[in-house]
């Protein structure tokens, strides 16, 4: 099946959006001005933003704490995430959640395990739910290779496949747990050959190929909406940067180097050159036109009130 | 009024709750075809359905964890963990539950309730199905906490229990399925929240709930022979703790004592006892009194667990101790 250029655009516009907006994060952090530290995701936005991509725009969405690429993908403006990160009123969360935390219940975005794995069990309730409301939509969870390692999996997995329930397990894997690689962390060489335990297809697409991805998750959300039950999907990827910006590299350079010269904005890019759906000139102004939109989203995330102190009591209780 | 079970009244709120709102299902370990371990879920598969009565694996995790998410998918989910001491399985779930609207600044609502039978049994349970780990989650903030003791509270407020929206913890205790009381016929809701006053006195204050509350009754007629009179509240939710009727009771009699099934330290007596001294020290009499759990696992072994749940004989030797000095 391919993919129509018009979404081949797309999906390279969103992955610029994402890579333009991390790396304006990124050369905001020297300042200081940005409170918390950050786990960015360049180099990854294939991955998200394919994904992103493939779902409806009120599915049930859990991502990681490397995850402005589902907040981005679900069509949150900039400025609020500019908001979560600058912790102001901006923010979707009134300024609790932080940039990990961009939520958007309207749209299905549902948060982050800061536990990390409780995110399985969640999604399984989400598509659980709207199998029950027959709302006619999935849930997916994005995790990353590390936490596939997590006991929780095990029981999420096995109730959504024991149900056949509308769920996408999305794994990002990025190949290491903070600095210990997947090969030091785990049994088998694929997260995704965990599937066959639950019976259930797992897929692995390279995470670096953004229609890759879109197709795989659109095959697993059809799946779901048939009745047909949960898919397990690998992407394998790579991050551009450490863990979190302020830790030292531990993987080798050469290592890091290989992968930036398979940098997934560089491929969307080339593939719709050769298909003659953008022009080097479409591409600079299109460059342009998101960059002065993050730039306006900075200023209004930044510039907003921050909350009133005694605001931390509010919000325990419905 | 007519007279039914604990369980039957549970069975009651369940039933009615899920004919009222379809968004409420059940799901856990035995609550279907079984109709749970002590028969509380009994004859609403029939009713229901596989769809809204699921059996589950064993995984608890799984369980709490999907009823959060189904939660906050726009379902109402009861949860069910067969065994208070099976929560310990889904500590993160429920943490998760009871954190997910603050942590989201209020985008969220989460109208979950996790059932579970608490509470020690002799011979029937020991030290991993004995527990009444109230005050665990009473140190939780974002979770409600109920403790029933009679039929009629264990309906209205499980009723309660599924139409808020916000996680509730809801202990059933083993004991007291059995047991029968006045449940009106009608609809009716109890708040989450209020302390009910049970029998007036005017010498001591009793603060206890669930199995404790009517062992504290129970004593409560024992030393009324000798001229003792008792005030026993029933607290009935622990969180939100009801603090300000045991205040205002010990106001009136000087006198607190707390009965309860859990562990001593950091337990619900220790947070009343702590709220009493802080807002009515001036009126004590006698330095306030705890029964509780010594910090000890509750053993099988009835001579055992007997010797260090309270008992009537000991709440009754704690009031006359209490009164007379």
């Amino acid at each position: 099946m391919a993919v129509a250029t018009t979404t081949l655009r797309h999906l390279y516009e969103m992955m610029l959006r994402e890579r333009i907006f991390e790396e304006r994060i990124l050369a905001l952090i020297p300042t200081g001005r940005l409170p918390a530290h950050y786990h960015l995701a360049i180099g990854e936005e294939a991955t998200f933003q394919g994904a992103m991509a493939a779902l409806g725009p009120t599915d049930w969405v859990m991502t990681t704490y490397r995850g402005f690429g589902a907040a981005i993908g679900k069509g949150i403006p900039l400025e609020r995430i500019a908001g979560d990160c600058f912790l102001t009123l901006a923010g979707t969360t009134k300024g609790k959640g932080g940039h990990v935390r961009v939520v958007d219940p309207a749209r299905g975005l549902l948060g982050f395990s800061g536990v990390l794995g409780g995110e399985f069990a969640v999604i399984m309730g989400a598509a659980l739910s709207s199998t029950l409301r027959r709302d006619g939509r999935v849930a997916m969870a994005i995790f990353g290779d590390g936490t596939a390692n997590r006991g929780t999996f095990q029981e999420a997995v096995n109730m959504a496949a024991l149900w056949r329930l509308p769920a996408i397990y999305l794994c990002h894997n990025n190949q290491y747990a903070i600095a210990t690689s997947m090969a030091r962390s785990t049994s088998v060489p694929n997260i995704a050959d965990r599937a066959a335990a639950y019976g259930i297809p797992g897929i692995i697409v390279d995470g670096n190929d953004v229609e890759a991805v879109y197709e795989a998750v659109a095959e697993a959300r059809r799946r779901g909406l048939a009745g047909e039950g949960p898919t397990l999907i690998e992407a394998k990827t790579y991050r551009f940067r450490g863990h979190f910006e302020g830790l030292p590299e531990w993987r080798p350079l050469e290592e890091v180097e290989a992968w930036k010269r398979r940098d997934p904005v560089a491929l969307s890019r080339q593939r719709l050159f050769e298909a003659g759906a953008l022009t080097e000139a479409e591409d600079q102004r299109l460059r342009a036109a998101i960059a002065d939109e993050v730039d306006r989203a900075i200023v209004a995330g930044e510039s907003a009130p921050k909350p009133a102190p005694e605001s931390a009591l509010d919000d325990v209780y419905a | 009024m007519r007279e039914i079970t604990y369980r039957e009244a549970l069975t009651e709120a369940l039933r009615e709750e899920l004919r009222r709102d379809p968004t409420v299902f059940l799901m856990g370990e035995e609550v279907g075809r079984m109709g749970n371990v002590f028969g509380v879920t009994k004859g609403l598969l029939e009713e229901f359905g596989e769809e809204r009565l699921r059996d589950t694996p064993i995984s608890e995790t799984a369980i709490a964890g999907g009823a959060v998410g189904a939660a906050l998918a726009g379902s109402r989910p009861v949860a069910e963990i067969m065994f208070a001491d099976f929560l310990n399985v889904c500590m993160d779930e429920i943490a998760k539950a009871a954190k997910w609207r603050y942590a989201y600044g209020g985008a969220f609502k989460v109208p979950v309730v996790f059932r579970s039978c608490a509470g020690h049994v002799p011979y029937g349970g020991g030290t991993d199905q004995s527990e009444m780990p109230e005050a665990r989650f009473l140190n939780m903030p974002g979770l409600k906490v109920v403790v029933p003791a009679t039929p009629e509270d264990a309906k209205g407020l499980l009723k309660s229990a599924i139409r808020d929206d916000n996680p509730v913890i809801f202990l059933e205790h083993k004991q007291l399925y059995v047991t029968k009381g006045p449940v009106p016929e009608g609809e009716y809701l109890t708040p989450i929240g209020r302390a009910a006053l049970r029998r007036p006195g005017k010498h001591l204050t009793v603060a206890a709930s669930g199995l404790m509350a009517l062992r504290s009754l129970a004593a409560a007629a024992e030393v009324a022979g000798d001229g003792i009179e008792a005030e026993v509240i029933d607290l009935r939710t622990i969180k939100p703790l009801d603090s300000d009727t045991v205040i205002e009771s010990v106001k009136r009699t000087s006198r607190l004592l707390t009965v309860e099934e859990g562990y001593r330290s950091a337990g619900v007596g220790a947070e009343v006892a702590a709220r009493v001294a802080e807002e009515a020290l001036e009126y004590l009499e006698a330095p306030i009194r705890r029964l509780a759990v010594p910090d000890v696992p509750i053993a099988d072994n009835g001579v055992l667990s007997d010797f260090v749940v309270p008992t009537v004989p000991r709440i009754a030797r704690a009031m006359r101790d209490l009164v007379k000095g």
